[in-house]
């Protein structure tokens, strides 16, 4: 997150209309597409697989924007996805969620193509600006990004920086509360032995993970999860109107609010795992 | 408000068709039009010069008529239509002559249109998914006539920072398209096919050719001070338009290597120039709102932009023209427009 986005100012009211016609919308999200995943892959996992447990789900507002923050794992993360399907499951007035994703991932002929039609939307400060604040929709972020599926087996659980705080800043200009999410069972679902540096550089992958399925059964191994149980808890939201008017001036402050929301996400994810008596069951 | 006009680019299809809007307005007294090539359409009242690519000697024009609006509709923004040189030429140089044409402290000029194009955001896979007004580029441009729009562009902010009483605005315009307009993008999509890169879906956004004329009639009409974006509402992905075209996508150009293959297309006669790649693979769509706040009409989405030229297209190889295209001449108009004989007013 490197530049700011542009004051939108009163600019909402010039949203183009929805056209009922279309099945694909502004930001190039499909509906078919998502709906044949979510019925697919997305239901298999969430059912059978990962058997995802969800409390909290009545902390997620249900209207207005929102920031949702989780932490991240696994090489080819199932969090987002389960995150999804677990609003749609289980919140009482389902939204469609929108994930910031790095845009490296527009440069990848396939993935660029599917990373946009089920809701992916490159992490760029303008492009959360609109979602969150004039659209009202809500956006799920990684903020330990790369560093968070980079991350070894034996540092599971144990989150990484949380970028330079760009997640407060954009839910501050965007005036919505920030939505922490702890999400337990990603890491085992797909856990990362070892990062092969140079196979890296040859394949120019963003990272060449050695995972139980991956390199050895091809790219599709990287959608080997492990069945590994999921536990998705909704923490209680964060209001950012609470600081007066444009908080976003004060680095300060957002370090703060930064290192606060982490340190409450690691908080929820030592408890559960605490709990927690069978990685699998 | 104007009331004198100057158009450059009279032989392009923007500035003859806004002519024509303009000469349907009384209140606006003189339009004189310069191009460096014949009209392509008919015009009643508006007076032709024709000048040197370059527009060196409009300052002439522009004192003796008192000119009080320049609208410039002039820069090529396709570089299949003319060499790299000319490009240049035209977009740079002869921006340069315009503005000077139009500043001094005796320059009877209050107002400036210039018609840019979302070419000056280019596509980039970091860019943001709608660029506005205030946002530049992330990257230094890549082509050629990317870097003579971001150049002519600079000369026209620098014009409108020293000449305060000068109002400019700048529209940037995303990819136009329409039935009478003849762009790389049209050529592309009415192949039998709608090719496309392998492994990548763009967003695009276009604009219709009547909702570019009511735009700039729009600005030169009404005070838009500043900069604009200008796209129709709604952004489609390149999958969507060939459904909407009714032809099958064809990812035949490979995701590597995609320069050399349409290099080799090139070859066969269908030249995609070199702006049109990075949007092929990327897509670009900007951010009309603060056009649209400022009330400016646009009439089609690009959902009904694309179905129209898709109506044109379908019609298109039926429908025989029997009608010759306009040929300029000049007797002929002079003959028209001053001779005692013709009987005027009626």
């Amino acid at each position: 997150m490197k530049a700011l986005p542009a004051p939108s100012g009163d600019l909402c009211d010039q949203l183009p209309a929805i056209e009922p016609e279309r099945q694909v919308t502004d930001w190039g999200r499909s509906e078919r597409v998502e709906g044949l995943m979510d019925a697919t892959i997305y239901e298999f996992l969430y059912t059978y697989w990962f058997r995802c447990e969800v409390e909290g789900i009545e902390n997620l507002p249900a209207e207005g924007g929102a920031l949702l923050i989780s932490n991240h794992a696994g090489a080819l993360p199932p969090d987002a996805a389960m995150i999804t399907k677990a609003i749609k499951e289980e919140h009482p007035r389902p939204r469609p969620l929108h994930l910031a994703v790095e845009h490296f991932f527009k440069g990848y002929p396939g993935f660029s193509m599917l990373v946009s039609k089920i809701g992916g939307i490159p992490a760029h400060p303008a492009n959360v600006q609109r979602l969150l604040h004039d659209e009202q929709q809500l956006v799920l972020v990684f903020p330990e990004g790369r560093k968070g599926t980079e991350k070894l087996y034996k540092d599971r659980y144990r989150l990484r920086r949380f970028g330079r705080g760009g997640f407060v800043e954009a839910a501050m200009r965007a005036e919505v509360p920030i939505q922490p999410i702890a999400v337990v069972g990603a890491e085992e679902a797909a856990p990362v032995f070892a990062q092969m540096k140079l196979l890296q550089r040859i394949t120019g992958l963003l990272y060449f993970p050695i995972t139980p399925t991956f390199p050895h059964f091809g790219l599709l191994g990287m959608l080997g999860y492990l069945p590994a149980k999921f536990r998705i808890r909704f923490l209680e939201p964060i209001p950012t109107d609470q600081w007066g008017p444009e908080p976003w001036n004060d680095r300060g402050l957002i370090q703060t609010v930064s290192d606060n929301v982490r340190a409450r996400i690691q908080e929820e994810l030592y408890e559960m795992l605490a709990q927690r008596k069978s990685v699998w069951l | 408000m104007a009331r004198r006009v100057l158009l450059t680019g009279l032989s392009s299809f923007w500035g003859g068709r806004l002519a024509q809007e303009l000469e349907r307005d009384p209140a606006i007294e003189v339009i004189v039009g310069v191009s460096p090539q014949d009209p392509t359409c008919e015009l009643q009242r508006t007076e032709f010069v024709r000048v040197g690519t370059q527009h060196a000697l409009l300052r002439r024009i522009v004192q003796a008529a008192e000119i009080d609006t320049v609208v410039d509709t002039r820069l090529i923004v396709d570089s299949v239509t003319a060499p790299a040189r000319a490009t240049h030429e035209n977009n740079v140089i002869g921006t340069m002559n315009i503005l000077a044409a139009c500043s001094g402290p005796d320059s009877p000029v209050k107002k400036v249109v210039f018609k840019s194009s979302a070419h000056y955001y280019g596509a980039e896979q970091d860019d943001p998914a709608f660029f506005t007004e205030s946002m530049q580029r992330p990257h230094p441009a890549r082509t050629l006539l990317e870097k003579d729009v971001v150049e002519a562009e600079k000369a026209v902010t620098a014009f409108a920072e020293r000449n305060d009483e000068v109002a400019v605005s700048i529209l940037r315009f995303a990819n136009g398209l329409g039935p009478a307009l003849r762009t790389s993008h049209s050529a592309l999509l009415s192949l039998p096919v709608v090719p496309c890169i392998l492994g990548f879906d763009p967003r695009y956004q276009f604009i219709h050719e009547d909702d570019i004329v009511g735009v700039l009639e729009h600005a030169t009409k009404h005070d838009l001070d500043g900069v604009y974006n200008v796209a129709a509402d709604g952004v489609l992905v390149l999958s969507e338009v060939a459904s909407l075209l009714g032809r099958p996508l064809a990812p035949i150009l490979p995701p590597w290597g995609t320069g050399l293959a349409l290099a080799a297309l090139g070859r066969l006669g269908l030249r995609v120039p070199p702006e049109m790649h990075n949007q092929l693979r990327y897509g670009r769509a900007i951010d009309n709102r603060k056009l649209k706040a400022a009330g400016a009409p646009l009439r089609f989405t690009t959902r009904e932009t694309v179905s129209a030229y898709a109506e044109h297209l379908r019609v298109a190889a039926i429908k025989n023209d029997n009608g010759r295209p306009y040929q300029y001449e000049r007797e002929v108009e002079e003959f028209l427009r001053y001779s005692p004989s013709v009987r005027r007013g009626a």
